[in-house]
This record gives structure tokens, sequence and C-alpha cells, in this order.
């Protein structure tokens, strides 16, 4: 039997329905979730194992999902995995700021199914 | 609608554009007519059929074919036939064109994402390589044309195969929606065109993307739409359809490309149309 190693996914965002529809929808390509609510939190959760993927919402409590990824990306082994913003945030300056930082794809809500099957694909994860 | 207005409805776009309609999906074509009904005044889709019966309007009978052609559409569909285009395709045709340029057409392009995901690989290719291309689209639907030219889509259409990159690249925010840099809607060449109508004016592509098309057509009208896809293609072209759309007992002008599905070229005993 061949050895499939399962992916990881946290998924960081405010809205515990966020996170819910999320990881219904991640656990359907096989992903293993992990949940965090908040960036601090986030980056914790990172610094203990980190994860393939990082599902990431823009606007969180305490450190934005945006300061999050800076400091994700300078962490040792920061740069692997693969992060996805998800937000509300839909101006292009946004999106750019979003990208510069080192996001690798960008899903602006509202989104449904298809759009993080489409996302994920993209970002190489699916 | 009764049963036999239904009938109807399927017999005219069989008729006029090939278009394979199951009579039986009374649901489907009551949601699909509905909107022409409302805009041509129409209280109900049973009046808006009775009208079709007694007057044979040409204009209403389009009207009502083109709202039951109308597809899914999403950009970059499927991936791969989008990345054999243009890491494969397009240099090998930059190379064997020599200077002139090579002839692209959407051939049933609908709200214009898959010609805009070609413009999108050719202005780089363009860009990286020596060559140039000329972008064709075309479709049955007078207004699926008019969304396609527009280059205007919701957030939900944009996110709908389009890498973030090229979004941020190609697009302004217009409001709630999303709006195409024009230069890519100027760079192709439009027209409303039936597959099933004499193509032999068109002729010449190296790449024609039909894709899924024949899935939604009638037996007839898919061979008589592949036979006239391939007189319209170069020497040495390449016809593009969707990725589970044979050609076995269609026609004997193509061939399958081996390790690329949907990817056929033209055999090369077909006389290219002028």
């Amino acid at each position: 039997m061949e050895f499939v190693p399962v992916k990881t996914c946290l998924v960081v965002d405010d809205s515990r329905v966020i996170r819910k529809v999320a990881r219904r929808i991640l656990e359907e390509f096989g992903f293993d979730i992990a949940e965090a609510s908040d960036g601090l939190e986030a980056l914790a959760w990172c610094r203990a194992m980190m994860p393939d993927a990082v599902l990431l919402d823009w606007n969180l409590p305490t450190m934005s999902g945006l300061e999050f990824l800076r400091q994700l990306r300078q962490e040792p082994g920061g740069d692997s995995p693969t992060v996805v913003f998800c937000t509300v945030e839909n101006d292009v300056e946004r999106i750019r700021e979003a990208l510069d930082a080192g996001a690798d794809e960008y899903i602006m809500k509202p989104f449904d199914g298809d759009i993080m099957a489409c996302k994920l694909a993209q970002a190489g994860l699916a | 609608m009764t049963p036999q207005d239904r009938e109807l409805i399927a017999g005219l776009c069989a008729a006029r554009a090939g278009i394979k309609v199951d009579a039986s999906k009374a649901y489907l074509l009551e949601t699909r007519l509905a909107p022409v009904a409302r805009r041509e005044d129409f209280a109900a889709t049973r009046d808006l059929v009775e009208a079709l019966r007694r007057t044979r309007d040409e204009r209403l009978i389009w009207a009502v074919v083109e709202a039951l052609a109308s597809g899914e559409s999403c950009f970059f569909r499927d991936g791969a036939p989008y990345e054999a285009f243009a890491e494969d395709i397009l240099p090998r045709l930059f190379e064997r064109a020599a200077g002139r340029p090579v002839r692209v057409w959407s051939a049933a392009c609908g709200t214009g994402q898959e010609i805009y995901s070609l413009a999108m690989l050719v202005e780089e290719a363009e860009a990286a390589l020596q060559g140039r291309v000329d972008l064709f689209a075309s479709d049955l639907s007078e207004r699926a044309l008019e969304k396609a030219q527009s280059g205007i889509y919701t957030q939900f259409e944009v996110q709908r195969g389009l890498p973030i990159r090229l979004l941020v690249r190609h697009f302004e925010k217009d409001g709630e929606m999303w709006a195409i840099s024009p230069r890519l809607p100027q760079r192709v060449q439009w027209r409303r065109i039936n597959l099933l109508a004499d193509l032999s004016r068109l002729g010449g592509f190296d790449v024609i993307f039909c894709r899924y098309v024949l899935a939604g057509a009638t037996q007839e009208a898919r061979a008589r739409i592949l036979n006239s896809l391939a007189r319209t293609l170069a020497p040495g072209g390449f016809l593009f359809l969707g990725d589970n759309e044979g050609i076995d007992g269609l026609t004997e002008a193509l061939i399958p490309v081996d390790g690329r599905p949907g990817l056929f070229t033209r055999r090369p005993a077909v006389r290219a149309a002028a």
C-alpha cells in the first residue's frame, strides 16, 4: 500500500462560521485542518508545526492577516506554506499588497466551493 | 409550456443551430426562456411559444435559440489545454510562421472567458518570443458576444479559473464589477457566427478552440461542425475540443494528437479553404 502523506492546512479567520465552511471544503480535498482565530495564534501554530497551506483572512483582532504573512515569511521554514488569502478586501491595491507580502493566491469573499476548488488548483494544492 | 411547446422549441434549436435540447426537461426550458419572455413583453413562456408558432418571427426564434445555446464558462477551463497552447503549440507555430501572424479562433466564445484566457497567454508569448498572433472570436449568441466585448465580469466570474496575478495585471475594478483592460477586447476580431453555416470563407486558422460545443449538439450537427472546422484549419493547425469530446464516427478529416485529450490536427489529405 502506498503511503500518502496528509496535507495540513491552517484556517485563520475570526469567524467561526467561515472556519467551519472552509474546513468542510478543504477536508474534501484531503486536508487535515487546524484552526486559528487571529494572526498571533496562527503564528504560534506555525512555529510549533509548519502547515502545508494557510487559508488566511485579512481583518483579524490582534494581528492582521497581512502582518501575519509578513512575519511568517521571515520564520525558519516560513517560505514553504502555500498561503491563500480569503477576505472581503477586494481592491486591486490590497491584492497587490498581499502578493508582495508573499501570498500565493487570493479569494475574495463571498466564495463558493467551485471558487475554492479553482484557487486551490491554481495554488498547486488540489 | 405544454409538451408540444417544448417539442417545438427543441425542433427549432436543432434545425437552426444543431443544438440538442431535451424536450422532457421542462424546468430547464422554463428557466432559460423566462428572461426572453420578459424581455419581449410576454406574460408567460407559453405566450412566447404561442407567438413563435403563430408568427415564425425570425428575430424571436433566434432569441429563443440563443437562450438555449448559452452554457457555463470560466477562465482557463481545464487548465491543460491552455498550458499546451502556451508552452508547446504557440512556440512551434511562431517558428513555423516565420513572421506572418498566427491565426487563433475561439469559435464559440460565449461570454469571452476563453478568448481572453488565450489573449493573456498570447500577450506573454509575444513579449517573450518572436511572433505575432491575430485573435478571432465568434459565437451564435449576440447577447453573449455583447457581454464578451464589454469585458466586464462579476467577482464570482473573475474568480473562476483566473489566477490572481492575471486578475491584477489585466483587470481594473469598476464598482462591484471587474473590467478587462481595453487593449484585450480591442485586439480581438469579433463576429456572430453559426457553426452550421458555410465557414469556407473563414479559412486558414492555425488554432481553433471549440470546446464543449459538440456535447450540446445533435449527432448530425456534430459531424457537420467538425468537418467545417477541419476545412478552416491551416495545414498543421490544431483544433481543441472539450477533454471528453471525441470525433469517432463523425469525421475522417481530423486525427487526435497523442497524449493530449481533446486536441486534434488536420489529416493532411483535407484541402484548406481559400
